[in-house]
């Protein structure tokens, strides 16, 4: 049993606390501000991405070195994204998309470090990135197009008859995008990192089983092995899942008559 | 993280039964000691056990609160520094890249049209020799033509003027026959039969030359 605990690994808890908002002073009460794992990772998250981006392209060469060829990689990837899908109007949100997409894909690879704390894997953390997201659709939306931003809930070349079906379902499928983004990410960071620790907890209980318990133990392994490679990949993908997805809401909010 | 790990060790047998109970999480604000879990790791272990982490609420204010302070930094960083300063080394590439097909394309243009200038100054050059050719042969011909008639009415006026003079030479050589027919039918007479008027051979002499 010992260390094999899957849910232990997205413990939070204080490195320093803060300070407290509200309450009547005695301990427990109002909210607590503090410094915590997941702050630190969110902190080194920043960190890498900016620290990089920055650094590689210090030199600002017109023949770009490895480093600074990445970065410029990343930019045209995450350009690119946002072109196809929200067109050139959309790139007043390229810094937004970049930031998501760096910040989520570089949280998810720290989380695949041994003993690190994954800071996606918190449906809070999430939720708060995709009601960021939601939010901008929406308010971009309504200060750019007006009331029109509303014909979004109605599909244009659908029969008259049809609308007081389709447009509810519009609105509903409109409103549930910050939990279905939200989710995705969580869900697939939170099972694959529970997943892991479950198959990686299975070696060690049947290594203790003996002879035959460290033989068997082979299974678990390989799983273990293949189960990283595909957290990985997931973790990769989710981010860019999460960035493409931010374009389309954010293409509605540029052009609501699809 | 070590301790922490021995530390939820104990209370893993637990959780199964804290979990399924509904009233854990309230339960957590409603105990004192629930905040104070963040001042030892142990008690930190033993907080998270009470409700599944990623949804403990007590949680949620610090990791928004760094979400935002960490996300604004990155956003700011990205959107102030880094993204435009790949932009501009992308543009500038771009600019060089351009500038640099312009120029060789202007170069291609400038080869083109030395090339038209060429071949236009060497058509013009070949049409001007076939001008001045024709030209000399023209003169050429004209001259030609224009001594051969220059010959050949000399030529005939030479002739005209011998013809003339042979006429005359035969016209005065024929008045001469008559003469000559005169005198010598006169001494022919005279040998034969004596004097004769020479006025009456010469009537004969007519006479005959008549008939």
């Amino acid at each position: 049993m010992a260390g094999t605990d899957p849910i232990h690994q997205f413990v939070i808890y204080d490195i320093a606390k803060l300070f407290t908002v509200g309450g009547d002073g005695t301990e427990g009460s109002g909210v607590t501000f503090a410094f915590t794992n997941s702050a630190l990772f969110m902190v080194a998250t920043v960190a890498i991405v900016s620290l990089y981006m920055i650094m590689a392209t210090g030199a600002k060469r017109v023949v770009p070195g490895r480093a600074q060829l990445v970065a410029e990689l990343m930019y045209e990837f995450v350009a690119n994204m946002v072109r196809s899908a929200a067109g050139t109007a959309g790139m007043k949100f390229f810094p937004l998309v970049f930031s998501l997409f760096t910040f989520i894909l570089v949280a998810n690879m720290l989380g695949m470090v041994p003993y690190f704390f994954t800071v996606t894997s918190h449906i809070i953390v999430t939720f708060a990135l995709s009601m960021l997201v939601f939010l901008t659709v929406v308010i971009y939306g309504f200060v750019k197009n007006g009331p029109k931003f509303l014909k979004l809930f109605v599909p244009s070349g659908v029969p008259g008859y049809i609308l007081p079906i389709v447009a509810p379902i519009e609105f509903i499928s409109f409103m549930s995008r910050p939990i279905s983004l939200s989710v995705r990410l969580f869900g697939n960071i939170l099972a694959g990192h529970i997943t892991l620790k479950v198959f990686t907890g299975f070696i060690v209980t049947m290594s203790s089983l003996g002879f035959l318990g460290i033989l068997g133990s082979a299974l678990p392994l390989i799983m273990a092995i293949a189960l990283t490679g595909l957290e990985f990949l997931v973790g990769a993908v989710q981010a860019y899942v999460f960035a493409v997805l931010t374009c389309m809401y954010l293409n509605d909010a540029i052009h609501p008559s699809h | 993280m070590v301790t922490q790990a021995y530390a939820q060790e104990a209370v893993a047998p637990a959780e199964e039964h804290v979990e399924g109970a509904e009233g854990a999480v309230d339960a957590t604000h409603a105990d004192p000691t629930a905040d104070t879990h963040a001042t030892t790791e142990a008690h930190g272990g033993e907080h998270g056990s009470d409700v599944f982490p990623p949804f403990d609420p007590a949680t949620f204010p610090s990791q928004l609160l760094w979400l935002t302070i960490t996300f604004a930094a990155l956003y700011l960083l990205m959107s102030r520094v880094a993204l435009p300063r790949i932009g501009g080394i992308l543009a500038n590439r771009k600019a060089i890249i351009d500038a640099d097909l312009a120029a060789a394309d202007a170069s291609r243009q400038k080869t083109d049209a030395a090339i038209a200038a060429y071949e236009s100054a060497l058509a013009a050059a070949k049409s001007k020799a076939q001008g001045i050719a024709n030209e000399s042969r023209e003169a050429i011909q004209a001259d030609l033509a224009a001594k051969r008639s220059a010959v050949e009415t000399d030529l005939a006026a030479k002739v005209t003027a011998a013809e003339a003079r042979i006429n005359v030479t035969k016209t005065e050589a024929l008045t001469h026959v008559d003469e000559i027919a005169t005198t010598t039918a006169q001494t022919v007479v005279t040998q034969l039969v004596g004097d004769v008027s020479a006025d009456s051979v010469r009537a004969a002499v007519a006479k005959a030359s008549k008939e």
